[in-house]
């Protein structure tokens, strides 16, 4: 990885004055990915916040070339342009490596464009998927996906007499891209930027596909207040909520293990979205969260190899 | 002199798309147009073209790569029929907005429920206002030298829209006929390179494809996609003539059959017209001054050719293969009548639904529509405006 200031001395492939929150975890992580790529880069957008805040028509934020088509299909999408690619380069109509990468937010990602990506993972085309992961249907208005965490209010998982916010647990993901034997598979979180820029760096050298699974924050849907993003990004990884690793042809590697694993209430307590979490009637949801949290932060060590024997 | 082989609609519309050698296909397996994408998966295996197979894990992916691919900058192919156009229906509107020259066959085929493979036009007539030209072929033949012409109409600079070329599933699709074929050379050069506008390979003039469009822009957007597909009818016809040309098979946006004189017409598509030939020849035997028009070009529909073939007749009978629920008539029912509104004198028009689900058409059902036009007509007036042929009541 080149030292920062060599990284920030590299083009600007999404511009300032896009429309995304103050706030807004996403395009903190999006910048850091497109900084990682040492060659060209040709994107592929998911109907979400980030595309609709970055292309309000007649201006795009983008400094590269990018196609947004639909909501669950932004894999397929960046697959036609990447075979068209290679096509050209088969021929040699083109002489350049060019990075492909598609962005999708969890609703884009975790569930609806989940099929698109499995196939396109299946057939190995070479790109980088990126979920930039806030864990709702943010652009629709704070709707529960399914890797919206248990107990989290939501607009279609409101606090209301009978249901405490969301009953389920979440969906795991990047588990699920590693079972695709991929090469390279990796979560990741904007407030550290180089553990971001690392794995980035890595999945546009791939051969092959590479997914990122990025948590990073919505201000608006979690309630925090927009300064609070990275604080409370970093607060997820330090309570092995959101650990950070990569499993690499299939070995699994931690990197980063926090010092002192903190109790889920740390990050549960800085986000209104879990407020309610806190009355005596659900402070059962809080050790229910703690032990799924629990549970595959033990799964993770293991499959790390950094289990105590 | 052609070479003449004998190919059912698929392996004529497979062979086309060998010869145009797209740059990309993406494609996924459904009843009746499988046997299509066999054979070009064939010709991938066996190095017959230059062609990158996208094995898609559905249609919805399949149009999706395919738009990739062509925003890309690529000539791309695909095919498919019935659910797999409605599961691709989102990304058909969206193909046509981005003006990507796509060319996609479809095997018309029922669409559900219950499930059907045979053959109606239900599946294409639902996407008849996705934005795409929409060509009918009545035989294997024109299945082949319509995929054909079909690439040159979409990249022509003044249309890039993408075209859907049809067939009758089953009936045509699986029937194998006598097809002639171009040399691979004539195709070649027939088609000519593709000139990509805008790729998004193109790193030094980066575009953003797909921005959110709203009311302040959107419906100007609209106005010039009318615009370009209402734009298209004269390429079409050109592109039928210099085809033409090359194979002494002329093609128009439509066609009559002894249609010059006659005072009652069938209207049809696909390969009932076929069927109506049999039907007229022999009603004319007994006297009767019948004819066909058979429609090749639904979308854009051409309204004036339309006018200038039925104007003179005193009786239409359409016949359609699809239903609009609820709505008077059939989908070509209302596009034909409401063309003749303007008409110099307008004929008596009725509707005859018939044939969906695959249930076969006789040229005794078409004789029977044409008898029931002639009765209205001599009676002066329409009691019943839609009717059925072939079904049990």
């Amino acid at each position: 990885m080149p030292p920062l200031k060599e990284l920030a001395k590299r083009p600007e492939r999404l511009t300032p004055g896009h429309r995304l929150c103050a706030g807004c975890g996403a395009p903190i992580a999006i910048r850091l990915i497109l900084a990682a790529a040492d060659k060209p880069v040709i994107a592929a957008n998911a109907t979400g916040c980030l595309e609709v805040s970055t292309t309000i028509f007649p201006y795009t934020a983008w400094n590269i070339p990018w196609i947004h088509s639909a909501f669950e299909n932004a894999a397929a999408t960046i697959a036609g342009v990447e075979t068209m690619y290679e096509a050209k380069k088969k021929r040699g109509e083109i002489d350049e490596d060019i990075y492909f990468v598609a962005f999708g937010g969890d609703g884009g990602t975790y569930d609806i464009g989940l099929q698109s990506l499995s196939g396109a993972w299946e057939r190995g085309h070479r790109f980088v998927y990126v979920c930039y992961n806030n864990e709702a249907y943010m652009n629709t208005g704070i709707q529960r996906s399914s890797a919206t965490p248990l107990g989290a209010w939501t607009t279609t998982s409101p606090v209301g007499k009978v249901l405490p916010g969301k009953t389920q647990w979440r969906k795991n993901l990047t588990e699920i891209a590693v079972a695709h034997d991929i090469p390279y598979v990796a979560q990741s979180v904007p407030s550290s930027w180089r553990d971001l820029t690392l794995k980035a760096e890595k999945a546009f050298h791939t051969e092959g596909p590479a997914f990122l699974n990025v948590l990073a924050s919505c201000n608006r849907g979690w309630r925090h207040l927009p300064a609070d993003t990275l604080k409370v990004n970093q607060l997820a990884v330090d309570c092995c909520i959101w650990p950070l690793y990569e499993v690499e042809n299939g070995e699994y590697r931690l990197t980063y293990k926090p010092r002192e694993k903190k109790p889920v209430e740390e990050w549960l307590k800085v986000q209104g979205r879990f407020q309610h979490l806190f009355s005596p009637a659900n402070r059962h949801l809080i050790d229910e969260f703690q032990a799924y949290v629990d549970r595959e932060w033990e799964r993770l060590l293991e499959r790390c190899g950094e289990t105590k024997k | 002199m052609a070479k003449v082989v004998g190919f059912n609609g698929n392996a004529a519309v497979a062979y086309a798309m060998k010869q145009i050698n797209p740059d990309v296909v993406a494609a996924y397996p459904i009843t009746p147009q499988t046997d299509c994408v066999e054979r070009f998966a064939e010709y991938v295996s066996e190095g017959l073209v230059d062609s990158e197979f996208i094995t898609v894990e559905s249609e919805h992916s399949a149009m999706s790569a395919c738009i990739g691919a062509a925003a890309a900058g690529g000539r791309v192919m695909t095919a498919t029929a019935a659910n797999g156009l409605a599961l691709m229906w989102e990304m058909l509107y969206i193909a046509a907005s981005m003006r990507l020259p796509i060319v996609m066959m479809v095997a018309n085929r029922a669409l559900s429920g219950n499930i059907n493979i045979h053959c109606d036009h239900s599946d294409t007539m639902g996407a008849r206002d996705a934005g795409w030209i929409h060509l009918f072929s009545e035989n294997a033949q024109e299945a082949y030298d319509n995929t054909i012409q079909a690439i040159k109409i979409a990249e022509d600079l003044g249309v890039r829209l993408p075209v859907m070329v049809t067939q009758d599933g089953f009936i045509i699709s699986h029937a194998v006929e006598r097809v002639e074929i171009l040399e691979d050379e004539e195709v070649k050069n027939f088609i000519g390179a593709y000139q990509a506008c805008y790729p998004l390979l193109d790193l030094n003039n980066p575009v953003t494809y797909g921005p959110i469009d709203l009311f302040d822009y959107y419906f100007e957007h609209k106005r010039s996609q009318i615009e370009a597909i209402d734009n298209c009818l004269p390429v079409i016809e050109r592109v039928g003539k210099e085809f033409g040309e090359l194979s002494g098979r002329n093609y128009e946006l439509l066609e009559g059959y002894r249609l010059e004189d006659a005072e009652y017409a069938v209207v049809a598509l696909g390969s009932t017209c076929g069927t109506a030939r049999e039907a007229i020849d022999s009603l004319r035997e007994k006297g009767k001054k019948v004819g066909l028009l058979k429609m090749r070009c639904f979308r854009p529909f051409p309204r004036e050719s339309v006018i200038e073939a039925l104007s003179p007749v005193k009786g239409v009978a359409v016949l359609d293969r699809s239903v609009s629920f609820g709505g008077f008539g059939g989908p070509l029912f209302t596009e034909v009548r409401s063309a003749l509104y303007d008409a110099p004198s307008r004929p008596l028009i009725i509707n005859f639904f018939y044939g969906l689900g695959g249930r076969d058409i006789y040229p005794e059902d078409i004789e029977k529509a044409l008898e029931r036009t002639e009765e209205v007509v001599k009676a002066g007036k329409i009691e019943q405006h839609i009717d059925y042929l072939g079904l049990r009541e």
